[in-house]
Parts: C-alpha cells; structure tokens; sequence
C-alpha cells in the first residue's frame, strides 16, 4: 500500500525558475508598496518640519504681513476658510441627507440607480468645473444685482457642491447598513413614514453621518481651485459674505509661489493646518467606525 | 373569528389627514431632493454651455485643433492644453499604474500581518486625501529640485531622444507627470485591491491545489478576473488626473506652447482656468467658459466609461 512517489515529488525545488520567479514577484510587490508610501511619508514629514518650524500663536490671530516683514499670520485665512466650508455644509448637508433619505428608504430601483450614478459622477467632476459653474451662478448674479463679485458666497457654493456627493454616498452607506428590523418594527407599531426615518432611522444612523459630513468638511477646507476665481483672496478680516474672502487652501498657494520667504514660511505653517486637520479627522473617522463595528 | 377582527379595526384609529400629508410632502421633498443631484450635474453643463456660448459661436470647433491662446487680438484655441491635459495624465498613470497595482496586491494577499496591512492601507487612503495645493507646495520646494538635476542628466545622456531634447527649466511637463503619479497612485490602488479581494476564494484555492505558485495563480487567476474592476479604478484615476488643478498648476509651468520634450513646460486646461479666470474679462471668459466645458466633457466621458464598468463588474 505504500505509494511509490520519487522522493521529493511533491516540494518544489527552490532553485526552480517558478519559484524564483515566485520570490522576485514578491520582492517587486514590496518596492511597489515602498514607492507608493515614499511621497507620502515625504511630503508628511516635509509639511510637519517645516510647518512647525514657522508656527506660533499669533498665526492665528493676525493678518498676514507685507512681503519681507516678519511676523503676522493668516487668521482671516482661518476664519475665511470656516465661514465658507459652514456655507457649504449649510447648503450640502440638508440636501445630501434629504437625497440620501430617498434613495434607500422610498425609492423603487430605477430612479435610486440613476441618482446613484449621478452622484458618482459629480463626485468625479474636477474641482475647478465647480469654481467655474460658482462663478457663472453666484459670482456673475452678483454683478448683476450690483451686490458685489468675487464673495464667501460664491465660495461657498462652490465647495457645496464638492461635498454634496460625499455626504449623499456617506449617508446612502450608513442608512443603508441600519437594520430592516429597525423599520419594520417602527411601522409595525403604527408609524407614518416620517415618524420612522426621523425618529428610528435617522437616529441610529447620526454616528456615520456625521462622520461622513466630518470627512467631506476636511475635504472641503483644503479645496483650492474652486475658490481662485469665486473666492478670491483679500487681505483683510472678513466681514461680508459678499466680499472677496481669503481661505487658507488660496493663501497656500498665493504665498508659496511668491519669492518671498516670510510668505514662504506662511504657506508651510497653513499646510501644516490643513494636513493635520484632514489627519485628525482621518483618525477620528476610522476610529469611530472601528467603535461600532 | 370574523366579528373579533372587525372590532379591531373598528378600534384601530385610521390616519389622521395631516399625518398622511404629512407622510406624503416628506416622500416628495426626499424624491425632489434627489432629482436634484442629478439635475445639478445637467445645471453644470447647461451653465457652462450658455456662458461659453460666444466662444462657441466665434470659434466653433476650430477651438480644440488652434494653438493661439491671445487675449489681446480675442484670439483662443485649446490645443497645447488639450495636449498638456492628455499628455501630463497618461505620463502619471503610466506611473501610477504598475506600482499602484503592485501595492493592491501586496496590500491584498497575505505578504503581510493583518494589523500592518490595515495601517498601510489607512496610510494609502491618506495619501488621497491630503489637499493638493499641499502636494504642490511640496513639489515646488523638493520634487522640482530632484528632477531638474534628474533632467539634466536625461538631457546631456539622452539628449537625442526628442522627449529629452530640451534642457529642464525646472517646471515642466514631468514633474507634472510625476505629482499626478502620486495623486492618483491611492485610487488605483484602493480600487484594485477592491477587486482582487473580491475574486472568489475558491478561484485562488482551485489555482494553489493544481500546484501554481502564488505568483502563478495572481497573475493568471486573479489579476484577468479582477480586470475589469482594475480598469475602472485607471479610469476613475485617469478622471481626477485630468481635472486635477492645483498642483499641476504648481509644477508644469505654464507655458501655452506644444513641445515633444517632457524637460519643457507646458499648460494643462485646469491650469489655464486657474491662472487667467480671475483677470479675465469679456470674450476671454467665454473662451476659458468653453475650455471648461471642453474638460468637462473628457472628464465626464471617462467616468462614465469607469462608472459604467463598475456597475457591469457589480451586476455579475
């Protein structure tokens, strides 16, 4: 009964092409994987030297200064950058999560596949096609009505609706993750439709929501082609909606292609903002998912 | 039996007519809402069509084959841009493509523990989301530096090769190509992996049993039946390098002239919307209005190429 294998038949020899070729395959995959975190660990580590290097409190609470003086900082960047994202989560939120609401609670297949690819598909139209189409509606509107131009408001349209995919495919997620026992016991009790989504499902579904908007916000923030033209910049405190407003993505940029290096340094210490708010909340997202899970 | 459930529902109290009003207007903002993602797609494209339209009527479509780019005769035509767009996206996912599936593969079969792949695959996912004028500004100072001494030696060596042919400036079209690589790297990759986790086990499992090696049984097994989702993630990544602004904007130049080498700079159509749009006036916005609407139309096919794959690869 003892089967007549040669000796060895079943390992493979390691000096065969197969498996060296097997090894060198897995050697490549390791450079891929060490190429690809290459540039991220760089420009971490880079944007973290340097931005700390240039960061100090009054950053946060002056305006920026003359080129060649030192001192000063970019609070109105600050404030212009929170008031504009605020604009766009006033206007995406509502409507994302409204959206959202539809397509997995009353929508009959057809209409829910095509929104789906719609929003796919605004997800994927280039930033500054939303800067431009903000300028034809908002910024050109305002020039008509002689309110102003270049403003927060069209800004922050503009960074609407960059988020507005985001929020509708996160909610779209979460809501749908929420149990159907949920609904059919909040209906089986005698519940409109209403009453179930605002007062069972919505509820249940808030952690991913809002961690959802979080993201999007984060994303937002560091947005900058949008708000070239319908933003702008200006060196002042922002005190109207309808005035150009600075942003901390357009300082960046202004700032880091001047020759100036106290300007220079400004950029560095804003990009360190931005990569550290969308690490933060980066973190916290995937914590928080982590918690429910 | 009968009677008792007719006294039930005698009991049960009907809905009220503000209760069903109610009910009724929620399901129909929902639904209004909804329409509305879809409608702000068309609105986009309707908006940018009607501000371009004396553009479209002056130029018509002799716009994408012209070179001239002349504010001060009203003269515009796309061409370098288009080229610049194409040329700087398929230079970066000429990059991107093998070490971004490269790393799909290493992040989705086991090579590694299960806690350093989730802590590579959040640190990839990162890379996606840091804001690109940051990756601009980091282009600026430390990429461009790199690869104008790299440049330099492709010129003297390989000078020859029209690709070569001019000394680097510093900006260029590479470096362009190169930062686009980074940026679109995490989404091939996150896509990629997407599809090869979701190739049925026992695929892998036949592969091994008939004795393949692991290389053998991802290059024949899993990569072909994971293709269609790889190619939708370059598709996807082909969208966002071709619309991608800032940090190619940043690194490629701007200089609105066709040239074979990729040591000289060029122009994209983002970059040209992003440096002449706040100063422009007149026919010159209708002519950036048009070469908007030029790149929104590539972008768009190209993710409904990608979104149309997606929903095919998820109908099997």
């Amino acid at each position: 009964m003892t089967a007549h294998f040669p000796e060895r038949s079943l390992t493979r020899d390691s000096m065969s092409g197969r498996t060296l070729f097997n090894t060198f395959m897995t050697g490549v995959a390791f450079v891929c994987g060490g190429l690809a975190l290459l540039p991220l660990l760089a420009v971490l580590s880079y944007v973290l030297i340097q931005g700390f290097s240039s960061l100090n409190l009054s950053i946060f609470v002056e305006l920026p200064p003359a080129p060649l003086r030192q001192g000063g900082g970019f609070g109105n960047a600050i404030l212009g950058t929170l008031l504009m994202v605020g604009i766009g989560a006033l206007i995406s939120v509502p409507v994302g999560v409204t959206a959202a609401i539809y397509l997995t609670e009353f929508s009959s297949g057809k209409i829910a596949r095509w929104v789906r690819f719609a929003t796919n598909i605004l997800s994927g139209v280039p930033s500054i096609i939303a800067g431009v189409f903000a300028y034809g509606i908002v910024v050109l509107t305002l020039v008509k009505l002689n309110l102003g131009s270049y403003s927060a408001l069209g800004g922050g349209f503009a960074l609407a609706i960059l988020m507005l995919p985001i929020i509708v495919r996160t909610t779209d997620e979460s809501l749908q993750l929420v149990s159907q026992d949920l609904r059919q016991a909040s209906v089986g009790l005698g519940a409109t439709k209403f009453q179930t989504v605002t007062q069972v499902v919505l509820p249940s579904a808030i952690p991913a929501i809002v961690t959802g908007a979080t993201l999007a916000i984060a994303r937002a923030a560091g947005e900058t082609a949008p708000l070239l033209f319908t933003a702008l910049f200006s060196p002042f405190w922002p005190d109207s909606l309808f005035k150009p407003t600075a942003s901390l993505a357009v300082l960046v940029y202004n700032f880091a292609i001047s020759p100036f290096k106290n300007w220079q340094s400004l950029a560095w210490a804003a990009s360190l903002i931005l990569v550290l708010m969308v690490l933060i909340t980066s973190i916290i997202a995937r914590w928080a998912t982590r918690q429910k899970a | 039996m009968a009677t008792n459930s007719e006294s039930l529902q005698s009991a049960i109290k009907s809905r009220s007519e503000i209760d069903r009003t109610l009910d009724r207007s929620f399901v129909w903002m929902t639904r209004v809402f909804a329409l509305a993602i879809a409608g702000t797609l068309l609105w986009i494209a309707l908006q940018v069509t009607v501000d371009s339209w004396p553009a479209i009527q002056k130029f018509g479509a002799g716009f994408l084959a012209s070179t001239a780019w002349n504010p001060v005769k009203d003269d515009y035509g796309v061409l370098p841009q288009v080229y610049g767009t194409l040329v700087s996206s398929f230079i970066g996912l000429l990059l991107a493509i093998p070490i971004g599936v490269g790393t799909a593969v290493l992040l989705s079969e086991d090579f590694l523990p299960g806690k350093v792949r989730i802590v590579l695959v959040f640190l990839v996912e990162l890379l996606a989301a840091i804001p690109s004028v940051v990756y601009g500004v980091w282009g600026i100072f430390v990429l461009v530096p790199i690869l104008t001494n790299l440049g330099r030696w492709l010129n003297s060596t390989l000078g020859w090769l029209p690709i070569f042919s001019t000394p680097p400036t510093g900006p260029g079209m590479l470096p362009a190509g190169v930062i686009l690589a980074i940026m679109t790297l995490p989404i091939i990759t996150a896509i990629s992996r997407d599809a090869l986790i979701s190739v049925p086990p026992s695929l892998r499992q036949a592969s091994l049993g008939l004795g393949a090696t692991r290389w053998e049984t991802i290059l024949q097994v899993l990569i072909p039946s994971a293709f269609s989702g790889i190619v939708s993630a370059v598709m996807l990544a082909l969208g966002r390098a071709m619309g991608e602004t800032m940090a190619v904007t940043m690194l490629i130049g701007n200089s609105n002239k066709i040239s074979a080498s990729l040591l000289a700079p060029a122009n994209t159509i983002s970059s040209l919307l992003a440096n002449q749009f706040s100063e422009a006036s007149g026919l010159q916005v209708a002519a950036l209005m048009y070469a908007a609407l030029v790149l929104f139309v590539l972008t768009l096919i190209v993710n409904i190429l990608a979104e149309y794959i997606v929903l095919r690869v998820k109908r099997i």
